[in-house]
């Protein structure tokens, strides 16, 4: 369909890699080619760059260079932070704790675990998406091993207490992992002062490029290898490097953080327009925290109508968003984090999603505006389950 | 992901209303599935003289609503009685086959709008045969 407007408004799905970024990995394709574990001094320069880019990631962290481990990505971060602890420490105990609301790279990671005969406790959240801290705790049990929740949730944008949760892991002894990926760029996020042992993180989320990622293992932890080969990444990660894709990590997250105050303010001065706009829709709730969430996200429900048709009408609009509802999933299952927030079936159908990225201007805000009600009325209208006092036929 | 046949039915769907005094209501479907099918059908000498729908659901549920609403009017009710979901696919160009369950929605909202005609004059209603609501893995599990 050919559009005069042009709206991306799914960051969370997945941002464009800036031009600058591009830039900085061009050279690294046909020129500076060489494989970084190499000898002879053409591959110096690939070499040379991944450590500049651990450096700039470890900078972004707050961790030491030693403590980054580049991978293909979010899902292999996750995948290796709970399978590398599970099989190091399997033999202590063979108990996992993370929440109902993690991602799939997350939640499907254990449920394999299960199988092999690990227990693992699916930590309830509050209406709002939020973990409480006190239940971490209650969840402790003598053969925990691994405590895994989330900085922020991909879909409401809730920030969990991750400080507070990496506080009573120590205490305990115990691994705590979490998965970053949404948060980079967007708030500030500190291994250090969020005690976390293991942190994953991806490029696409802020600016990079996709298929790139990095774990941070704090120094000393006993972790296996996910992938077993030659003697890359400390003999952690095997693998011939990602050059290009890990100087472009580098490049975006060091973009990222410097921008990240700046943008955040303008992220959430024009989230709040969208949300005090949309909400003037009537039967229509705000899913997630109302100030705990990150800068960039909207969920909105809106009763009577389902996601995907929404989606549909907003892509022939020029506006690019995403939904919970099962119809866009291959499962038919709603989005399992608005259950877990006690949504009910029905209403976790009707869910949008939007998520403003660095492009994002108040002109958007305002074309977003004026198309969403007259999308929600046309379905409205459509819909047998509608209360004749919102039908406008 | 979906054809433009699909596309044109869910961005002009066709019969998109209420008969207020519709002859045969039939409503099919569940909110935890995800789509909800009502049509409407007007009856004359035992031919489907009017069809209307109302949906809540995806792009292959409207789509199809549309269509099949398209395609029984003029119909006797045993004609009507017989389209399939799958026909109405093929109507459409084909559905994704997450999507096919969209479909049977509109075959069973059919027989269920006859169904509510037959029993509205004192008659007994058709049975089902094989095959309805396949695919749906959402409806009636758990
Ligand atoms: C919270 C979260 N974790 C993990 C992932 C997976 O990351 P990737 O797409 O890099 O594999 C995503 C992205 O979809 C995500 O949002
Ligand atoms: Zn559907």
């Amino acid at each position: 369909m050919e559009n005069k407007h042009e709206i991306y408004l799914d960051n969370a799905a997945t941002t464009r890699t800036h031009p600058d970024v591009v830039s900085a990995m061009l050279p690294y394709f046909s020129l500076h080619f060489g494989n970084p574990s190499s000898l002879y001094s053409i591959a110096r320069s690939s070499r040379t760059a991944i450590e500049e880019a651990r450096r700039k990631v470890a900078a972004a962290l707050g961790a030491d260079e030693r403590e980054i481990f580049f991978t293909s990505g979010g899902t292999e971060s996750d995948n290796w932070a709970i399978r590398g602890i599970a099989s190091a420490h399997g033999k202590k105990g063979r108990h996992i704790i993370t929440t109902a609301i993690e991602h799939h790279a997350v939640l499907h990671t254990v449920e394999a675990l299960e199988k092999e005969g690990f227990e693992i406790t699916y930590l309830p959240v509050d209406e709002y998406g939020m973990v409480s801290p006190e239940s971490v705790e209650e969840a402790i049990r003598p053969d925990t091993i691994l405590i895994s929740v989330m900085l922020a949730n991909n879909e409401i944008g809730t920030i969990q207490p991750v400080q507070k949760i990496g506080e009573i892991a120590r205490s305990h002894k115990i691994i705590f992992h979490s998965d970053a990926v949404q948060a980079i760029g967007q708030i500030p996020v500190d291994v250090r002062t969020m005690n976390v042992d293991l942190l994953s993180i991806s490029a696409h989320k802020f600016g990079g490029p996709k298929g790139v990622g990095a774990l941070f293992i704090r120094r000393g932890l006993r972790i296996d290898p996910l992938l077993y080969g030659g003697a890359q990444e400390q003999r952690r990660r095997a693998g011939t490097e990602n050059v290009p894709g890990i100087v472009g990590l580098g490049a975006a997250i060091e973009r990222a953080a410097a921008m990240m105050s700046e943008k955040a303010e303008r992220m959430k001065k024009l989230r709040k327009r969208l949300i005090d706009g949309l909400l003037t829709i009537p039967k229509s709730r705000l899913n997630g925290h109302p100030t705990e969430r990150l800068p960039n996200n909207v969920n909105i429900i809106f009763d009577y109508i389902e996601g995907e048709s929404i989606l549909l009408l907003l892509d022939a609009n020029g506006i690019a968003a995403s939904t919970g509802s099962a119809c866009t999933s291959a499962s038919l299952d709603p989005s399992h984090v608005l259950l877990a927030c006690g949504l009910p079936h029905e209403q976790a159908h009707g869910s949008l999603r939007l998520t403003l990225g660095e492009e994002t201007t108040e002109a958007d805000i305002d074309y977003v505006l004026g198309v969403v009600p007259t999308v929600v009325q046309r379905l409205r209208d459509m819909s047998p389950l509608t209360p004749k006092e919102l039908r406008t036929r | 992901m979906y054809s433009e046949t699909v596309m044109d039915h869910f961005n002009n769907p066709r019969n998109q209303r209420e008969i207020p005094d519709a002859d045969g209501i039939g409503e099919v479907g569940n909110q935890k599935c995800g789509d909800i099918m009502r049509i409407f059908l007007k009856i004359h000498d035992n031919v489907i003289e009017d069809a209307s729908f109302q949906t809540f659901g995806c792009g292959a549920a409207v789509a199809s609503s549309s269509m099949a609403t398209e395609m029984i009017k003029g119909k006797t009710l045993e004609e009507a009685w017989e389209i399939s979901n799958k026909a109405v696919a093929e109507a459409l160009e084909g559905l994704p086959p997450q999507k096919l369950h969209c479909s049977v929605l509109a075959e069973e909202a059919i027989h269920a709008a006859i169904n509510n005609y037959l029993e509205k004059m004192g008659l007994e209603p058709w049975e089902e045969g094989e095959g309805s609501c396949a695919g749906c893995s959402g409806c009636g599990t758990d």
